[in-house]
């Protein structure tokens, strides 16, 4: 190559370092573009109207925020109890219990979280007769704890896997039973470990509330999204998405830090 | 076999165990008398950490029996937990508990298997951890100690359940080499004190001086079994001679 010769050959270092300076030259482009583009003025009054954002305080906080924590709360409560015991039977030596947790798991992690929630919520009615005690709240939080306790329940059992199996003989050699020794020994290091993604599966189900929708909640048992795609209809304008939006950032934001503080503070321990 | 006048501490008759296809131990008889220091060396591969561990049910027999104290460890109706309670063990890997400080390492098994009071568990705890010479890391998480010291612990750990016997798993290896002699010293004074004590280990300098017997295990056979001195010294089988040599013992 008579060219590589003639011009001057460029360190990988100035390269990479021109490849940078072109991107933000785009980035900064396209952000003038849209800042030239948009109208603010149809922006303002269908995302930041003042006075929709009147309309809908307080009540957006003091019950559809509340109830989306409220909402989130049950179900973890109620999925983490499953999960565990899921994850039990899964690491059962029972071959039955280890056939119900895995079909139970792939089942609901194969559906849509959406589609378990109608089954729950009209299904069992349906079929047995039988009224899911707790009103709105209890269907909401049961429909949402049997999805959410299928995905705990391979984080818990990874967690339990992850504690060596040394543990596990040396407080059977001490003459603990199976059960002390996962319960003293066994499960306080797995929840060590399952911590940040437990608290990502939080985070995950406050935003999965929002498919409670779905089951019909009366003006006292709306969560975030159905509260703000109510008000959206009345006012108009997109006004009560964005408050949701910043509500749930809210909520979720401080989780997901402290998730990241969680994971900093378990790779220092290794 | 007949009734033997003192009952051993361990009796081990006709023991297989099979791995699947791998048959690991095939067909051993072995037994430790009370009081006495029995160490089992042998190449790697050879079922002697296997033959340990089906001692206390660790691992499960395929077939044969084991008697505890007369007591069948093997029996499907037997008590394990309890009869593990008095068989004390050592890791290889020390499996200290890591989210458990030193005391509580040494109580959580007496309070929770033997329902001692805490007080009495405290007391026992600080009496074995004097034992080892680790009074002063009491408080500490093992993290924070040196392998030899964890493996003080975990000796102390099964001493303050008071067994009756002490069955040890290659407690050495796992040791940088200037830490072993901590850990052999405090083996050496429970050997001294009448302990019952099964030892795995490839440190032949300390099986010549502290055991009674020595076993060798070849192939998931006991190849050779007598007096330390004279199995090191003086092998009867060409198979123990080999791995002897390597040693440079003899």
């Amino acid at each position: 190559m008579a060219d590589s010769t003639t011009r001057p050959k460029m360190s990988p270092r100035r390269r990479s370092e021109l490849i940078r300076y072109v991107l933000y030259g785009l980035l900064v482009a396209a952000a003038i573009a849209a800042i030239f583009f948009a109208d603010w003025g149809r922006i303002q009054r269908n995302f930041f109207n003042i006075d929709s954002m009147r309309e809908m305080l307080p009540s957006v906080v003091t019950i559809a925020a509340r109830n989306t924590v409220i909402y989130t709360v049950a179900s973890f409560s109620l999925g983490i109890v499953g999960a565990l015991g899921l994850a039990l039977m899964k690491m059962s030596s029972v071959k039955p219990y280890k056939w119900i947790a895995t079909v139970y798991i792939e089942l609901f992690r194969g559906l849509p979280a959406l589609i378990t929630i109608i089954l729950v919520a009209f299904g069992l009615p349906i079929a047995f007769g039988w009224r899911i005690p707790g009103g709105t709240l209890g269907t909401g939080s049961l429909g949402l704890a049997i999805v959410a306790s299928a995905y705990m329940a391979e984080t818990i059992r990874a967690g339990v896997e992850a504690v060596p199996r040394g543990q596990m003989e040396a407080a059977r050699s001490l003459g603990m039973s199976h059960a002390r020794a996962m319960a003293s020994i066994v499960l306080p290091q797995a929840f060590r470990i399952i911590v940040p993604p437990l608290t990502n599966e939080f985070v995950l189900l406050i935003k999965d509330t929002s498919l409670l929708f779905v089951i019909g909640t009366t003006p006292l048992t709306k969560e975030l999204t159905k509260f703000a795609r109510d008000f959206m209809t009345t006012e108009r304008n997109a006004t009560p998405l964005t408050v949701a939006a910043i509500l749930y950032l809210i909520i979720t934001l401080p989780l997901t830090r402290l998730v990241a503080q969680l994971e900093k503070r378990t790779a220092r321990a290794r | 076999m007949l009734a033997d006048a003192t009952t051993h501490a361990i009796d081990v008759r006709q023991l297989h165990k099979s791995f699947g296809a791998l048959e690991v131990l095939k067909g051993i008889d072995f037994n430790v008398d009370p009081g006495e220091v029995v160490c089992v060396i042998g190449p790697s591969g050879s079922g002697k950490s296997t033959l340990l561990r089906c001692v206390n049910r660790l691992e499960e027999p395929t077939s044969g029996t084991i008697l505890i104290e007369g007591e069948d460890i093997t029996d499907p109706d037997a008590d394990v937990d309890s009869l593990r309670t008095r068989i004390g063990m050592v890791f290889q890997q020390f499996n200290l508990f890591p989210h458990l400080t030193v005391l509580r390492n040494l109580t959580i098994a007496q309070r929770k298997v033997l329902k001692r009071s805490e007080e009495e568990a405290d007391s026992i705890a600080r009496a074995v951890l004097d034992r080892v010479g680790l009074s002063d890391k009491i408080d500490e998480y093992p993290i924070r100690l040196s392998g030899g010291q964890q493996q003080r612990v975990a000796i102390a750990r099964a001493l303050a359940m008071k067994p009756d016997m002490m069955l040890f798993d290659e407690p050495t290896s796992a040791l940088d080499p200037e830490l072993v002699g901590e850990v052999l010293d405090v083996m050496r004074g429970l050997a001294d004190d009448g302990m019952t004590m099964m030892v795995v280990t490839h440190e032949m300098g300390f099986a010549a001086e502290v055991a009674d017997r020595l076993v060798f295990m070849a192939d998931g056979v006991v190849v050779e079994d007598g007096p330390a001195r004279q199995v090191i010294t003086n092998p009867t089988t060409e198979r123990a001679r080999q791995f002897l040599r390597m040693f440079g013992e003899t």
